[in-house]
């Protein structure tokens, strides 16, 4: 198991190494950091001094492993738009997206998890039915139709939920949050429907699939005419054997729900690290694309480790010593 | 022996389990007209289209704001889905936009597939070093929603291009955007078949009688392998056009002087609120038509193109 470990860190490395590098070859080489930073009008001397303090002529390995170190140190240098270190626009935007996205995914866990059980257990019943055409709309509306149409009718026509922002919120430290106020709790119900839709009826279908197939199983019709009863067959031997594709799938949909929050976010003017990342690359702030996108490696890096250390919890093959299982 | 006659093209055609499978599905032929409907009007925009909606000196102000199928009170035309503030007939404003969607669309569905394809390929039948880069690579890249890397390439792009050709250049860019996008699913697909084609007898017949790598490549393994790109294409088509909408819908997409479906409903949000619904709920029918309509025949061809399922 330790081997399994050290090799899936490293592998980690590896991806947040390579991002790391994409971000620093658009520092470096998209357009001039120097001209970027101090204007036309400055001297040459300026210019010089410039590159000299962001170490522009030394060798490049050198520029990356210090790039690497500053990342590291969370100082990802200074917006070329605004002047300020990207480290604080990225600090104060992180509790919106952080929220936005942990209660959307919590919600398309537990509701796709418990819908695709469901549908799959009532194959022909007409919910279920009901609940799978349902959810061809998730997968086939593109996800800024469904916000702007959940805006137009929850906001424009009922009046019952603000359509844009956080509502008031409330400060601890530099954390925000939007629970724990009546405004901030309406404003996060649209967001979170429109960013958790998609993911929860992929969730759902993967789940529901799984099932149908573990069900037809030998070990399954066995466990029947041994007289188990239908709660034991279901959740005790299907469920768990759904488990290890489910989880592999669903980790991954969940660690890049941030970077789906882009377009969430952009819909409800939710002042979040999504719309901060589009409004850089309309006016090419490089460096905070850079340090956006390996905010959102990082993410994606440590819930695939949490997913890698899931398999032993899954699978007993994997805590004897046996196959790793395909990802 | 007595000579057996060769079938020509529209026999093959008519005798394949293609055109069964597609005759035998209703929904099929739906979608397949659906599109091809949508695909005529949007090309031949300017001769189906009653006004020439881009051109400043076509639209009559005093037209603004005209209800769906009501007069403008400026020109008196008829606007069949309304008109928006200039006066600019939707139902013409859809012809145009929809060609400048469809041409991203499968402009970038073509430049990925290439790129795909030719990566896959090589990682296939080379192996080692080479497979294990581009694989890497696209393990990586598949792990990122696709509009982020759009939305990546599209501002490295802006900060290398000058401002001044922003606007002449959006057009590529964003086919460069998007493709880049969506090479990867292409690369997986050709590296597994060309892993499991490369040791077939045919290929080592090939190699036996001299022929070199690349031929090999291109006209014996690619062949075998093109049913399952051609499902993901026509897939990826339907997602490369809601990509651009929703690039353009963040405003970092086609400029406003060649707008696209995503451009449109960016314009028909400003004037939802304020109850000129029309503007944007027909180019976003569009889109939901489009993409279904692709969508389905995708699935069809992924089933007809299934030797399991046959």
């Amino acid at each position: 198991m330790f081997g399994y470990l050290i090799r899936s860190v490293l592998q980690a490395i590896v991806v947040m190494l390579a991002v790391a590098f994409i971000a620093f070859s658009m520092f470096r080489f998209v357009g001039d950091p120097v001209a970027s930073i101090v204007g036309q009008d400055a001297t040459l001397k300026d210019r010089q001094e410039l590159a000299d303090s962001l170490g522009l002529n030394d060798p490049l390995l050198v520029q990356f492993a210090r790039f690497v170190g500053n990342a590291a140190q969370g100082d990802f240098g200074i917006s070329y738009r605004q002047g300020r270190p990207v480290a604080t626009l990225l600090r104060e935007r992180l509790p919106a997206t952080i929220e936005l996205a942990v209660i959307s995914a919590a919600l398309a866990l537990v509701l796709g998890l418990g819908l695709g059980i469901y549908t799959a257990l009532r194959r022909d019943g007409w919910a279920a039915n009901l609940v799978m055409s349902l959810s061809l709309i998730g997968v086939s509306l593109p996800t800024f139709l469904i916000g702007i149409g959940l805006i137009y009718f929850f906001g424009v026509v009922l009046r019952w939920l603000p359509t844009f922002g956080r509502g008031e919120t409330v400060a601890f430290g530099w954390w925000t949050t939007g629970l724990l106020t009546e405004s901030g709790r309406k404003s996060l119900i649209l967001p979170v429907v429109t960013l958790g839709f998609y993911q929860l009826t992929l969730i759902m279908r993967l789940v529901r699939s799984e099932m149908l197939e573990v069900m037809r199983a030998d070990y399954i019709r066995f466990a029947r005419a041994r007289g188990l009863t239908d709660g034991a067959i279901n959740f005790k031997h299907a469920l768990k054997n759904t488990m290890i594709p489910v989880v592999t799938i669903t980790g991954l949909q969940l660690g890049s729900i941030v970077a789906f929050a882009i377009t969430t976010e952009t819909v409800f003017n939710w002042p979040g690290l999504g719309a901060l990342f589009v409004k850089s690359v309309e006016v090419v702030d490089i460096p905070v694309m850079g340090a956006y996108l390996m905010f959102v490696g990082l993410i994606f890096v440590v819930v695939s480790l949490i997913v890698d250390m899931l398999y032993f919890l899954i699978d007993p093959r994997l805590r004897t010593g046996g196959a790793v299982p395909a990802k | 022996m007595t000579d057996v006659p060769i079938p020509t093209l529209r026999q093959r055609l008519n005798d394949s389990d293609l055109w069964l499978s597609f005759k035998a599905s209703p929904v099929t032929i739906v979608a397949a007209f659906t599109t091809l409907l949508i695909f005529v009007l949007a090309f031949f925009a300017p001769v189906f289209a009653p006004q020439d909606a881009f051109n400043p000196a076509a639209l009559n102000l005093m037209d603004g704001f005209t209800h769906p199928m009501e007069r403008g009170a400026g020109s008196n035309m008829l606007f069949l889905l309304g008109s928006d503030a200039q006066g600019r007939d939707m139902l013409s404003a859809l012809f145009y936009g929809t060609r400048v969607s469809l041409i991203v669309g499968l402009c970038s569905v073509g430049f990925s597939m290439l790129l795909g394809i030719s990566l896959g390929l090589l990682a296939g039948y080379l192996g080692g070093r080479v497979e294990q880069l581009i694989m890497r690579v696209a393990d990586i890249q598949l792990s990122f929603p696709g509009i982020l890397i759009a939305l990546l390439i599209f501002g490295i792009a802006r900060g290398i291009i000058p401002p001044n050709k922003h606007e002449t250049t959006a057009l590529f860019v964003i086919i460069l955007a998007i493709g880049l996008s969506h090479w990867a699913q292409y690369a997986r697909t050709v590296r597994a078949s060309a892993l499991v084609e490369r040791n077939k007898d045919y290929v080592q017949a090939a190699r036996l009688i001299g022929i070199r790598g690349l031929a090999i490549m291109a006209r014996h393994i690619l062949p075998n392998v093109m049913g399952p790109v051609l499902v993901i294409a026509t897939i990826n088509l339907a997602l490369a056009v809601i990509e651009e909408a929703t690039l353009s819908f963040f405003g970092v997409g086609m400029p406003v002087t060649q707008p696209s479906l995503g451009t449109l409903i960016r314009f028909g949000q400003q004037y939802l609120i304020s109850g000129e619904w029309w503007i944007l709920l027909f180019p976003a029918l569009t889109i939901v038509i489009l993409g279904l309509a692709i969508n389905l025949l995708g699935d069809w061809l992924r089933d007809a193109l299934n030797p399991k399922l046959r």
